[in-house]
């Protein structure tokens, strides 16, 4: 069977929600929360690849190069913060991070 | 000499009893700090009201002999949306007699008070309210727009309140003076819709503007409803009348008012306030001829009033409520006279009505001096020996009050009884069968009251409550040893006495002419002829006053009187047991009238009462626990408990929130997807 | 089956079970080694779109720079493992739940309105196989024409990461000689200088006087 457009979304929608099961299942670990947002931004880079593939546009391939400046930017900036908050706590737990409570 | 009239002679008139006012009032009493005595003061008042009076009496030479008129507006207070407040004059026949007619009974009753109340500390007080009052009337009857005739009428209802609680001591006092003006305060509040009617559709409150637009109101159509609008304007108006001139129900006032001294009952509540409402009735004239049914209304109203509060003066016994019930009762009379479209008539009987009324009271004022302020008439009797000038003027002003033939009162009340019998309205024959029963009724009580003061047995000794009197705090300097002889009183009292019996006496003969039938009144009062032939029918029978006089010797009226003045004779001269023989016979009705057709047990217990329980629900549950408990602290307890409810929201946990941009991505994502295919699924279901 | 298929299926099935293993790793460090790999795999399938670009971007940038990055931060915080896992599968079926909806409703998309188009319709379209074509060429060409603002922005955006980072984490040293410029030039003369006004000569008191002279004549 050829390969279809359809095949690349799918991979990248259960991508994208393996990431979400993490979310939720990590609570205790901030870093594989981390891990797993890179793992979302990674499922919409392959919807952009494959679109930009198979509607023969150039400009998926701009955004992802975009999306890939973001997520560098982001993840040093998160990584930052949680070292901030393991100076401060101890322990990544996420669990714990509740003092913004209202 | 003669004179047309300026701003400034018509300025001077109600301004010269005001500045009077003012003066005693401010620094003849403790607010300016006592600074003029009480010569000083009254003779303050009576130079301010004998100014006004000369002045009135001028014009009304000018506007009778050269036929003058002053229709001007002085000053300008606003013009708000096009509508102008303004304080103006208007002076023609109707005013200018208003005038003379209030500045010499004022006068006269200035004169008397130096008498009646020499002992009492206010006396500063009570001139500077007199004259205050006079200026008040004067702004009343010479105004030519609304607002200014109710700028009178309102401040003479103040002045009203204050004299008659003078002696705020005491608790009936305030009672009445709250009494007289609440009620008044009821008529008012339909004035002030009538006014404001004729505001919203005459778009004036000018009079000369307002009846020039006459005509197109009557034929609009009050909206909503299936009333003619100027019947509806002519009800309110007169219910404002109803208040002030005390018609039934709005009547109670007037017997409480007794509470005040007695030359207030003379000036105010004789002679000149309550006549405002009939006088505005007359002055409206041109609206009223518009409507038949307010003129019904009037006329059902007045006759009421005339039978029914007679009923009640049979029995009273205190000498100045017989007074005030027969004032009532005559009002009753004007009040008809106005809804029989014969408004000079009613005006007339005003002006005679004011003079022996005044009298009448000023004489029982003069007899209550005399037996040292006791005022029950049970203990009265043979006053004539000793009080001669109070008897012979009480005997002329009760001959004039009976309508005797040649007395001013004559001429006026005949003239309304024939005006009513003439009428076509629905409520002419009621009207008419209770004017000719108010006759009796009228020489009777005063014939009673005249033969129990002045004639029969010397009762005064046997008064049981002698010096528990009324007047506890009119400190009585006269001792006990002169406590048993009653004596004429001095000559500022009996002055005024015999300078209103003049009038009320011979006024009637000279006046009746140019007045009813002549051109007096032409341009201040208007009647349609055609539809209230009433005047013009009096026009045709009317052959000079002598021929009235002894014409009437053998018409109804006459005979009725004779017939209440016998029977008046015959039960308390002849035969005094007959009375306590009747009241045990018709021992339902005596109670009925005794407590004065349970009108005061209504106000006091269903409307009064009422009102204080709205007031208190108002209070409990209006203000506690509506705006303070449900909108005050119910704002931020709603407030409180939905920020309690939403802070649940914030739970300060990351994947918390997390899960909810996820759970929003979801919802937004399946609105997108399945958009159209949820809106086909809305379309097959509509 | 021809072998652009079949790689796909293989790159994917590993990608797949990494990014699965990166959920459930119990060792962070071997969660961060199972991304690694799931980039890797990623990289390979975009090659295999043509987008030869983007895929050694990938792996240089991402796991180059990026994973390597959360790995000195896994490798230098001291993380109790033991007590992260407590309570981990007891979420397990909601989140599940979540996933297969997501998915699902993905996978709705694609039947709704995407059934597209293979491979074939395209590609004669498509990138024309001329041994010229370049995609780091076609990717310049727009990116520093149309795109050029986008381009700084995306610097800009880098460089406020980087001070971003530093300023959050940054600690002082204690013993740092460190001397604040805007201080030193705010110092005024009497902060420092301090002038006495003394005499020349002073007379000089008896028993001092003496004991000089006492001094000197004793040498």
């Amino acid at each position: 069977m050829t390969l279809t457009l359809g095949h690349f979304l799918s991979l990248g929608a259960i991508l994208f929600a393996l990431s979400v099961i993490g979310i939720f299942l990590n609570r205790k670990n901030l870093i594989v929360l981390l891990m797993a947002i890179e793992l979302m931004l990674l499922a919409v880079n392959m919807n952009f690849v494959a679109f930009s593939y198979y509607l023969n546009d150039m400009r998926g391939q701009i955004f992802v190069f975009f999306i890939l400046t973001v997520a560098a930017a982001e993840s040093a900036i998160g990584l930052a913060i949680l070292v901030l908050l393991f100076r401060n706590k101890s322990n990544i737990n996420v669990d714990e991070l509740n003092a913004l409570k209202g | 000499m003669t004179q047309t009239l300026t701003a400034s002679t018509l300025l001077a008139v109600p301004l010269a009893p005001l500045a009077g006012a003012l003066l005693a009032g401010v620094f003849g009493t403790a607010f300016g700090g006592n600074l003029i005595g009480r010569r000083a003061s009254h003779s303050l008042t009576i130079l301010g009201v004998f100014v006004a009076f000369i002045l009135s009496a001028m014009t009304l030479k000018s506007v009778i002999l050269d036929g003058a008129r002053f229709s001007e507006t002085l000053y300008t207070w606003m013009v708000v949306g096009g509508l102008r407040m303004e304080v103006g004059f208007l002076v023609d026949g109707l005013t200018a007699m208003m005038m003379c007619v209030v500045t010499f009974v004022s006068l006269m009753v200035h004169i008397y008070t130096i008498g009646y109340m020499e002992e009492d500390e206010g006396y500063n007080r009570f001139f500077a309210y007199i004259s205050l009052f006079t200026f008040s009337m004067l702004m009343l009857v010479m105004s030519n727009n609304m607002l200014q005739l109710f700028f009178g009428w309102e401040a003479v209802g103040l002045v009203s309140y204050l004299l008659i609680g003078f002696w705020f001591n005491r608790p009936t006092a305030i009672f009445a003076n709250m009494k007289a003006f609440l009620v008044n305060r009821v008529g008012d509040f339909g004035f002030i819709l009538g006014i404001g009617l004729i505001a919203a559709y005459a778009g004036t409150l000018n009079y000369a503007e307002a009846f020039g637009k006459a005509d197109e109101l009557s034929k609009l159509v009050f909206p909503g409803t299936e009333w003619m609008l100027v019947t509806v304007i002519c009800i309110c108006l007169f219910i404002g009348a109803m208040g002030k001139s005390a018609q039934f129900p709005l009547h109670v006032w007037l017997p409480d008012s007794m509470e005040g001294p007695t030359p207030i009952s003379a000036l105010i509540h004789a002679a000149t306030m309550v006549t405002a409402g009939i006088f505005m009735v007359a002055r409206m004239s041109p609206l009223f001829e518009l409507s038949d049914t307010a003129l019904n209304f009037i006329m059902v109203i007045g006759a009421i009033t005339a039978l029914f509060m007679g009923f009640l003066g049979i029995i009273q016994n205190d000498i100045k409520r017989v007074v005030a019930y027969s004032t009532l009762s005559q009002l009753g009379y004007m009040t008809v006279a106005l809804g029989a479209s014969a408004y000079s008539v009613a005006v007339f009987h005003l002006m005679t009505h004011a003079f022996f009324k005044a009298l009448l009271f000023l004489a029982a004022g003069s007899v209550i001096m005399g037996v040292h302020h006791n005022q029950d008439i049970r203990w009265m009797g043979g006053l004539r020996r000793y009080m001669p000038i109070t008897w012979i003027t009480s005997l002329l002003g009760s001959l004039a009050l009976i309508g005797t033939p040649l007395f001013s009162g004559f001429y006026s009340k005949d003239s309304i009884i024939e005006a009513v019998q003439e009428s076509h309205l629905p409520g002419a024959g009621f009207a008419s069968f209770a004017v000719l029963a108010g006759v009796f009724v009228t020489a009777f009580y005063s014939f009673r009251l005249y033969f129990l003061v002045f004639h029969g047995k010397e009762r005064f000794d046997q008064n049981p409550d002698a010096h528990h009197g009324h007047h506890d705090d009119h400190a009585d300097h006269h001792g006990h040893h002169e406590a048993h002889t009653p004596h004429e009183s001095p000559w500022v009292v009996t002055l005024p006495l015999v300078l209103l019996a003049i009038p009320s006496v011979i006024l009637g003969w000279m006046t009746i002419d140019p007045m009813l039938f002549g051109d007096f009144f032409k341009g201040a009062i208007f009647v349609d002829a055609e539809r209230h032939p009433a005047m013009e029918e009096l026009a045709k029978g009317f052959h000079g006053p002598m021929a009235m006089a002894l014409h009437a010797l053998t018409s109804l009226p006459f005979i009725l009187a004779l017939a209440g003045v016998v029977v008046a004779y015959y039960m308390y001269m002849v035969n005094p047991a007959v009375p306590a023989t009747i009241k045990r016979a018709c021992q339902p009705i005596y109670t009925l009238l005794e407590n004065k057709y349970y009108l005061d047990w209504f106000n006091e217990n269903v409307l009064a009462r009422g009102a204080r329980l709205l007031g208190s629900l108002l209070w409990k549950v209006g203000d506690r626990v509506i705006i303070d408990g449900a909108v005050v602290n119910g704002s931020w307890k709603i407030v409180g408990w939905v920020s309690g409810l939403v802070r649940w929201v914030q739970t300060g946990f990351i994947y918390h929130y997390a899960f909810a941009m996820i759970a929003g991505v979801f919802v937004l994502m399946t609105y997108f997807v399945w958009h159209d295919q949820f809106m086909a699924l809305v379309r097959l279901v509509k | 089956m021809d072998v652009k298929t079949g790689l796909f299926y293989f790159f994917s099935a590993v990608l797949l079970f990494a990014g699965f293993r990166v959920i459930t790793s119990r060792n962070p460090v071997y969660a961060a080694l199972y991304l690694v790999l799931a980039f890797f795999q990623a990289a390979a399938i975009w090659i295999l779109l043509k987008a030869e670009f983007l895929a050694i971007a990938l792996v240089l940038v991402y796991v180059g720079a990026v994973m390597v990055l959360f790995l000195f931060v896994v490798m230098m915080l001291d993380i109790n493992i033991d007590s992260m896992r407590q309570g981990f599968w007891k979420h397990f079926p909601f989140a599940a739940a979540i996933g297969a909806l997501i998915a699902l409703e993905m996978a709705a998309v694609l039947m709704g309105g995407f059934r597209l188009t293979e491979e074939a319709r395209n590609s004669a379209a498509l990138v024309p196989v001329v041994p010229q074509f370049s995609n780091t060429k076609e990717l310049g060409k727009l990116l520093y024409t149309e795109y050029l603002y986008p381009l700084e922005i995306a610097a800009v955006i880098l460089l406020v990461a980087i001070v971003a980072a530093i300023a959050l984490t940054l600690r002082q040293r204690k013993d740092s000689k460190h001397a604040s410029p805007s201080d030193q030039v705010r110092v005024k003369a009497r902060d420092r200088v301090e002038i006495i006004k003394m005499k020349v000569t002073q007379p000089v008191q008896a028993e001092v006087a003496a004991a000089v002279v006492a001094s000197v004549e004793k040498k």
